[in-house]
């Protein structure tokens, strides 16, 4: 086993190995711009370019209603999710604007639709932000009551980053569609190891990334439906004209070949990757409670990403945990590993106690996690908060009986 | 974020952790900061002879909360009350090379010596005007 252990999958994947191979040609002899209509470089470019427009519109369902096979032309090419999530969303809102000005969205998405939904409130749309459960789940009813006359679009993401929530999809597009509202869903971190199909779950925008899926960093797509409804967008970048006008600038052909083949992986291997992944988040988490009292775990039981593990070891404060475990690479909901020292707003919004979120870790398993490596997790974990603890005054007045939200502590 | 080798070392092997009685009168506790806050330090010292003879921490924080208040208990030995007094918070900053972020870990050291100083004497007072009455 080698040290220090990846358990940050949520962050960003290691390139899958036969990606790589799938890659290697197009940076070197097929290094055409698929946008060169007039050589063979650039048919050869092309080619592969589409060809991986349809193994990603398979991986998400978004087939033909007619023919049945997947309709590639709904799939946009960008630089990754962040810049979707701004190209649906602002895109629109611009285009729609004569028809209204409202946008539906939940407190726990991404900064990427979030800040792009502050930015247009500065720019006069109205932004509702839906509150979200204890298990960080928004409730479908909600969103039906937050649509009204002016209301273009509802965002709601697949699943959640950090505590790795899934949320009721097929619900809530169900309601979207009858209400003839369109319906955007950051699917990034769900595309592949939950359940997701746009056209069963009547979404009508959908941002993925391929760098979350073992493939290379810097290429992302937006799904844009073409028909029923047919959505339109303004585009947020001038150029050339590419892709249909909605994203100028010329394709990354090695990293979009890249995608297609990790869409392709994730297509085949996903679901039994999934029943590995659930498997040994759980065998980590009984390994963790059976051992330590008060550890609670952040985000839906069931309803919660394969790979994510959200834990809160009270008492023990998640930045120093992450110095315990310095072999283990994680992250947490803690203050002190942001830089703006405010505790996840993610964990805030379900309503954890601000105590629970500084003492977050979030595990976040993945394609080459080894069974050695969450024994080898477990172990160091276990060993590591009994010694903070140890060092922790609250957990020396939590065993003296002092019950701590009855002390007048002095917030600074 | 990277720390300062003196940082590491103090987290890795923290000086002075523990717990004094705290109903001892020689005893002083300070106890700061907030759980929903993030850090919580208890600082103690033990005071023979206007010199503090022992001081001990436990923290709830961070890396350099915890190294600030293992630093703090490492200098407070050996003091008198008064010398103790003065020890500030830049001090720890230097010392430690926190980076900006984590300089309020360094204040709330100083916090904590404060509040453990003035419980010591607070006790002294009150023994000393039972002893009069």
């Amino acid at each position: 086993m080698k040290l220090p252990i990846y358990m940050d999958y949520h962050a960003t994947t290691p390139l899958d190995p036969r990606v790589l191979e799938a890659m290697l040609p197009y940076f070197t002899e097929k290094f055409g711009n698929a946008a060169s209509r007039s050589h063979a470089f650039g048919w050869t470019a092309e080619e592969a370019v589409e060809r991986s427009r349809e193994e990603i519109a398979r991986l998400i369902g978004a087939n033909d209603e007619r023919s049945g096979q997947p309709d590639g032309k709904s799939i946009v090419f960008t630089s990754g999710a962040t810049e979707s999530d701004n190209l649906a969303i602002k895109g629109v809102a611009e285009f729609y604007k004569e028809k209204g000005n409202h946008i539906v969205t939940t407190k726990v998405e991404h900064k990427a639709v979030l800040d792009t939904c502050k930015r247009l409130e500065k720019d006069g749309y109205e932004v509702t932000y839906l509150d979200v459960d204890r298990y960080g789940m928004v409730d479908p009813d909600a969103v039906a009551k937050a649509i009204g006359p002016k209301t273009l679009l509802v965002s709601v993401m697949l699943a959640n980053n950090e505590v790795g929530t899934v949320q009721p999809i097929a619900e809530i597009g169900k309601i979207t569609r009858a209400k003839g509202v369109l319906f955007h869903s950051d699917a990034v971190q769900g595309i592949g190891k939950v359940p997701f199909d746009v056209n069963a779950m009547h979404v009508d925008l959908a941002s993925i990334t391929a760098h979350k899926m073992y493939g290379p960093k810097g290429v992302g797509a937006l799904f844009v439906r073409r028909s029923k409804p047919r959505v339109r967008l303004t585009a947020q970048m001038d150029g050339g004209g590419h892709e249909r006008g909605l994203r100028s600038g010329t394709l990354n052909v090695p990293g979009i070949v890249g995608f297609a083949k990790a869409a392709e992986i994730m297509r085949l291997e996903g679901k039994a990757e999934a029943e590995r992944l659930v498997r040994q988040r759980e065998t980590l988490k009984k390994k963790l409670t059976a051992r330590l009292p008060e550890v609670h775990l952040n985000g839906h039981p069931e309803q919660r990403l394969p790979g994510n593990l959200n834990l809160s070891f009270a008492y023990v404060e998640g930045e120093a945990m992450m110095m315990a475990i310095k072999d283990v690479a994680v992250s947490s909901g803690s203050a002190c590993t942001s830089a703006s020292l405010e505790p996840s707003y993610v964990l805030r919004a379900m309503g954890v106690g601000e105590e629970a979120a500084h003492s977050s870790i979030r595990f976040g398993l993945g394609r080459f996690t080894t069974d050695e490596e969450i024994d080898f997790v477990a172990r160091l974990v276990i060993e590591k908060v009994e010694k903070l603890r140890e060092m922790s005054p609250l957990w020396e007045m939590a065993r003296e009986g002092i019950d701590l939200t009855q002390v007048e502590w002095a917030a600074h | 974020m990277a720390y300062s080798d003196k940082v590491i070392d103090h987290y890795e092997n923290p000086r002075n952790v523990g717990t004094l009685d705290k109903n001892d009168e020689n005893v002083g506790t300070g106890l700061v900061g907030a759980p929903a806050c993030g850090d919580v330090m208890r600082l103690q010292i033990k005071v023979e002879e206007g010199k503090i003879v022992d001081a001990k921490f436990k923290t709830f924080g961070c890396g350099s909360a915890i190294a600030s208040s293992s630093l703090a208990t490492e200098w407070l030995k050996g003091k008198s009350v008064e010398e103790a007094e003065e020890i500030k918070n830049t001090a720890i900053v230097e010392e430690l090379n926190l980076p900006p972020v984590k300089i309020h870990c360094s204040v709330l050291a100083e916090d904590a010596i404060k509040s453990a100083i003035a419980d010591y004497r607070a006790k002294q007072a009150s023994r000393k005007k039972a002893a009069a009455e």
